[in-house]
């Protein structure tokens, strides 16, 4: 079996923080954190990663996968039970969260409630005894930074759920620290607010290129978007690890392929030939890379826009099956076909005359469009360690 | 709301004066009464003054009555104070560690209070520890007995307290005596004032310590009251005990004030 997701450990740790500029950067280094009186309950197990200066890092994945349980490790709320966690290089395993220049902003935002918007964001500037006659100049860049300027003298009980998220991000911004540390910013918020907050996430990101950004989020959009590239976290290790793209087109685990989009996840035989593969006794021509072990059980991920109605001709893999469901979705039909039993979505254009559950059709996929990965559906195997 | 129907919640209401009002407010109003009165043999009493009253201006009640005020805000000041230490240092202590603390500063209020009156006086009348005949072992039982309640309401307004905000603070790089300081206990405020309101009422109030320690330049109201009904003047009992009411109740008011304007939700 291949070994996936080279948890980007190779690359060069980020440089020592020079004098004056915030340490930026962030390495995990075989971090495993476990609770219980005798650390029975593993949370993160050998987590390897490394986030580069300037790169905007999201924890994608279910909950209770450890993706807090990672950023808590980087803010110094946990203490790793094996492992080094690295901020610019520098070792802050066993640090208090106090000295290690971070800035966070938690799912509630936890924006002081007994003091003014101004006060709350010159709350990290006081606390690191910032000089007197500079706090008000950075707390109204920062409230500039984040569209709060008008809001300084308000109490946070005064603000709407979008405001206190902006202020919470200036409150952390005012610090000028190397290292964003976001847990499910967005999470409180409506979905309206929440796409023009990402927006605004990633407009800060421009003005701050310097800033290493980990995003924990369960969101996909978010971690899609926002992302330079996506660790995928599940029980507790990390899966697969990239960028948007890669992760959307080449998923290397078939829960990367249906935790990022949508998937059709087909349980497959690779052909002892290496041409291609078996489906329940039906041969589809898809790459076989090198790695990938012939005659061995494997997950065919195929996303539902690439499966096509109709013959695929003479290059492409053909499936006859039955109509099971249909549904409209505006610019698009998604088509539930069972073959052999098995269930296959297609996302086509609006058809003017759609078949209805019970027809016979075919549906079509190009061997470039399939992904092949490795292990069954359930329990996908020890992909990591 | 449990009870919908209007005349259903109207009995309801009736039931809670009809039992409460007896029991809780009438025997204060009784008192009241009693302390403005001569004799007592019909059913109201009769006779009404105000003697009562002139002869604890005169007397030596005013003193006694400054004497239970320092009492009370030095002992509620020691209670609060170390009831919120206790607390906020139990928060970091292992679960069983924890119990143990809990039970410690419970076991006053669970023994009879003239046991623990008892105790001291044995126990501080010998040097090194020479306390018997002074002030300060009667603010000493004082501040032990009322501790527990402080230490109590404490701890539940810590558990009430969201760690994202000790948290973020610290995360903005706030070393933890500047959390402390800025942040925790500005959001205890509310709870810090109530605990201290109720500790100076109890210190107020108690007599059964008080009697077995108090020397004769510190001898509290409630001592005063006490030996005044005890050889019959109940009148004049009466009154002290509205004075000892009204004194607490202008203090709880002026707490209460300071409760509100630290409130901030």
């Amino acid at each position: 079996m291949r070994a996936p997701a080279a948890p980007a450990t190779a690359r060069p740790a980020a440089p020592a923080a020079e004098p004056g500029r915030p340490a930026s950067g962030i390495r995990f280094d075989d971090v495993s954190v476990a609770y219980g009186r005798h650390g029975e309950h593993t949370v993160l197990d050998s987590f390897d990663l490394t986030v580069e200066p300037g790169e905007v890092m999201a924890l994608l994945g279910p909950s209770g996968s450890g993706k807090t349980t990672a950023l808590r490790a980087v803010a110094g709320f946990v203490r790793p039970a094996r492992g080094r966690v690295l901020i610019g290089g520098r070792d802050v395993t066993g640090l208090p969260p106090y000295r290690r220049g971070i800035g966070m902003v938690v799912q509630q935002y936890a924006l002081f409630p007994h003091m003014k918007v101004s006060e709350n964001v010159a709350f990290g500037l006081k606390a690191q005894k910032t000089p007197r006659a500079e706090i008000p100049g950075r707390v109204a860049e920062a409230l500039e930074m984040t569209g709060m300027a008008a809001y300084a003298g308000r109490q946070p009980r005064e603000l709407s759920g979008g405001q206190q998220q902006r202020v919470a991000l200036a409150r952390a911004l005012a610090i000028r620290p190397g290292v964003l540390l976001l847990d499910e910013p967005l999470s409180a918020l409506d979905a309206q607010l929440r796409s023009g907050m990402l927006a605004e996430l990633a407009r800060l990101h421009r003005e701050l290129p310097d800033v290493s950004i980990l995003y924990v989020t369960h969101d996909q959009i978010e971690a899609l978007t926002l992302a330079d590239r996506i660790a995928v976290l599940e029980s507790a290790r990390l899966r697969d690890c990239g960028t948007p793209q890669d992760l959307y087109r080449r998923p290397r685990t078939a829960f990367t392929a249906s935790f990022i989009g949508t998937a059709n996840l087909l349980p497959v035989t690779v052909r002892a030939d290496g041409t291609g593969v078996d489906l329940g006794g039906r041969l589809l021509t898809v790459p076989v890379a090198e790695g990938v072990a012939r005659g061995s059980g494997a997950t065919l991920c195929v996303r539902p826009h690439l499966v096509g109605l109709g013959d695929g001709g003479a290059t492409g893999n053909t499936l006859p099956g039955t109509v099971t469901e249909v549904q409209w979705r505006g610019a698009t039909h998604r088509l539930y076909v069972s073959v052999d039993g098995h269930r296959v979505m297609a996302d086509v254009r609006e058809l003017r005359t759609p078949p209805t559950p019970g027809d016979t059709v075919t549906v079509h996929f190009a061997p470039e469009d399939a992904v092949l990965v490795p292990g069954g559906l359930t329990g996908d195997g020890d992909h990591h360690g | 709301m449990l009870v919908h129907s209007r005349t259903a919640r109207r009995a309801v209401h009736t039931l809670f004066l009809v039992l409460f009002l007896p029991v809780f407010a009438l025997p204060l109003v009784v008192i009241a009464a009693a302390s403005f009165a001569t004799a007592w043999s019909g059913a109201l009493p009769s006779g009404p003054t105000l003697t009562h009253y002139q002869d604890i201006v005169r007397g030596d009640a005013p003193r006694a009555l400054l004497t239970s005020v320092l009492t009370a805000l030095a002992a509620g000041l020691a209670a609060l104070t170390l009831g919120t230490w206790a607390a906020l240092a139990a928060e970091r202590l292992p679960r069983r560690a924890r119990r143990l603390l809990d039970g410690l500063f419970l076991l006053p209020v669970a023994v009879p209070s003239v046991v623990v009156g008892l105790a001291l006086l044995v126990a501080f009348s010998r040097p090194p520890f020479l306390l018997n005949g002074t002030p300060q072992i009667v603010i000493t039982a004082h501040t032990v007995l009322v501790t527990a309640f402080a230490y109590q309401s404490v701890t539940a307004a810590l558990a009430r307290l969201d760690p994202a905000y000790e948290q973020s603070a610290a995360g903005l790089g706030a070393r933890p005596a500047y959390v402390l300081w800025r942040v925790k206990l500005p959001l205890l405020l509310p709870s810090l004032t109530a605990a201290a309101g109720l500790c100076f009422a109890l210190s107020m109030g108690e007599l059964s310590a008080t009697v077995m320690l108090y020397p004769p330049d510190w001898m509290p109201l409630p001592v005063q009251i006490f030996a005044a009904t005890d050889r019959g003047a109940l009148f004049a009992g009466a009154a002290l005990a509205v004075a000892l009411m009204g004194t607490t109740l202008l203090v709880l008011l002026a707490v209460s004030r300071l409760r509100t304007r630290a409130t901030y939700r």
